[in-house]
């Protein structure tokens, strides 16, 4: 009960000592929450654009193109070879006429498409493989372009699999960016705690004098780190929150133009949780390597 | 109680200031230190509380040695010793009180009974109407007193004066050598150290002589 009270005594101590230099520990504050909010903002763009993929994907599909000018019967009997291919699940046919009528209804190119006085459109099948995964999908398409007949084979997964690498290229740079940014939180807790210790340099070795062990002595600066280091993450989340509010409302009028579907994804309360309790504890490691490496300078002489 | 066993000190620059000490402080014992500046009192205090470490030789603090003690046990040795140093050691950014209390603190005391033991100790050395001022708005004998209430507030077993008469008028230093008499009858073990004279005379007892860090 009593080093419950003691801990309150020290947790009550910290706060006043945060307050009563409030334009540092506002600094200070500010500066956590910025580094911080760099790395959580990629999480935060990397988790939208991942689940605008996870919307996209659907089945893997090959589109290939027969030469314009090719006669219906030649069509059909095209059709007919890729139904008889063992790597190929089904087909589907897609005329150039209907093609072009769909274009002319679609909403952005209807101005343009509707002055075409011609079909440039040529005849279409849409392939869907048996096997789906990135190599198979290719070797088909490489196959499927060997054939004369036609002008172009599409793997309209393609830019999936290029998206899915170039997320996997973001997430190793938001976790690069996180990384460094702990090691400086870490680095601005510890040089803080270090000037706090010089200046009750006093207060210190006159406790230690008179039977304070390490833990009494270390107690209030690690409460000060953990104290600083969230409300660090307080601030990370208001920044990070403030700003997908704001680009959201934006990326909403853009919505009505472009008829996009996306936005971005706010912090969960998980990932918020995990947001403040990383701050607090990197605050207080800060503290406790701050701590632990100027005790021993100011052993009692 | 505390044992003395041919003791060296030799500081790092090389000055030895204590040389083949050996003598021994019996429980309740009240023991005067004396000799001139430089001659190693403040030194053979420091070892009993473990601010030093003895070069050779073993001092024996209730049956603890001094000399191989883990650091994890210097804690609870000095929170059994009450030091009076010969510079006070006073912190001033915060009250008499709470100066007082700090001892109570690190003891881990309910605060209740803390504050109690505070204000009765500061009644002891007759500070009772200043706990709330800053040690720095006090006066030197003032200063003093509160160090002795700072000292004694944790009723520790043993207490170490390091010149607590010294720079004040001898009405101060009777004030001063009552208030550690009265701790001397309650069984606590005393080690002054001092220079005053008329102090060895009014208040006799056992006495250490140093000279040049030798025991005459
Ligand atoms: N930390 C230290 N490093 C080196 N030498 C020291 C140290 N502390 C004390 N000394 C030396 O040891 C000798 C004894 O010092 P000490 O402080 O024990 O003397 P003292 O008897 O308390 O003197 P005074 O009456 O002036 O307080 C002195 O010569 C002093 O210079
Ligand atoms: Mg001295």
């Amino acid at each position: 009960m009593s080093t419950f009270i003691e801990h309150l005594r020290v947790l009550r101590a910290t706060l006043l000592r945060l307050l009563l230099t409030p334009n540092a520990t506002l600094l200070n504050v500010l500066i956590i929450g910025i580094a911080l909010s760099l790395p959580v903002g990629g999480y935060v763009i990397l988790k939208s654009v991942q689940s605008l993929t996870g919307q996209l994907t659907g089945t893997p599909q090959i589109s290939v193109f027969i030469k314009v000018g090719t006669g219906a019967g030649e069509v059909t009997r095209i059709g007919d070879k890729l139904k008889q291919n063992a790597k190929i699940e089904r087909v589907e046919f897609v005329p150039r006429d209907v093609a072009f009528k769909k274009l002319q209804q679609s909403t952005e190119l209807s101005d343009v498409i509707g002055d075409l006085s011609q079909n440039p459109l040529p005849d279409a099948y849409i392939v869907y493989p048996k096997a789906t995964d990135a190599s198979a999908m290719e070797s088909l398409r490489d196959e499927l372009k060997t054939w004369a007949q036609f002008d172009h084979v599409q793997l309209d997964s393609a830019w999936v699999h290029r998206l899915e690498a170039v997320l996997g290229f973001g997430r190793l740079a938001v976790g690069i960016l996180a990384g460094l940014l702990s090691f400086a939180l870490i680095a601005i807790t510890f040089n803080t705690i270090r000037l706090q210790i010089l200046t009750r340099r006093d207060e210190i070795e006159v406790a230690k004098l008179i039977g304070a062990t390490d833990a009494f002595i270390r107690r209030p600066f690690l409460y000060f780190g953990l104290a600083q280091g969230l409300l660090g993450g307080v601030a990370a989340w208001l920044i990070v929150s403030g700003s997908v509010f704001l680009l959201n409302h934006y990326l909403g009028d853009l919505a009505s133009v472009y008829a996009s579907e996306f936005s971005l994804l706010s912090l969960s309360i998980a990932d918020s949780a995990t947001l403040l309790g990383f701050a607090a504890y990197l605050g207080w490691l800060g503290a406790w390597f701050s701590v632990s490496q100027h005790l021993w300078q100011i052993e009692p002489r | 109680m505390i044992q003395f066993n041919q003791v060296y000190k030799r500081y790092p620059g090389g000055h030895e200031a204590l040389r083949d000490l050996s003598f021994e402080i019996t429980e309740g014992e009240m023991v005067y230190l004396t000799g001139h500046s430089g001659a190693g009192k403040s030194t053979l205090l420091k070892l009993i509380a473990a601010i030093e470490r003895p070069t050779s030789g073993s001092v024996l603090v209730k049956g603890q040695n001094i000399r191989s003690i883990k650091r994890e046990a210097i804690p609870a040795l000095r929170r059994n010793i009450g030091l009076i140093f010969q510079d006070h050691k006073l912190l001033f950014d915060r009250s008499a009180f709470d100066n007082v209390m700090l001892p109570l603190q690190i003891g881990g005391f309910d605060h209740r009974e803390s504050a109690k033991r505070a204000r009765a100790a500061l009644d002891k050395v007759g500070l009772l109407a200043r706990e709330k001022a800053n040690p720095i708005s006090l006066s030197g004998g003032e200063q003093q007193r509160l160090c002795i209430a700072r000292a004694i507030v944790n009723r520790p077993a043993i207490l170490l004066a390091d010149e607590p008469t010294g720079n004040l008028d001898s009405d101060y230093a009777n004030e001063i050598m009552h208030i550690f008499k009265s701790f001397h009858q309650v069984g606590v073990t005393l080690v002054i150290s001092t220079h005053a004279e008329n102090v060895l005379t009014q208040f006799p007892a056992r006495e250490l002589h140093l000279k040049q860090g030798a025991l005459l």
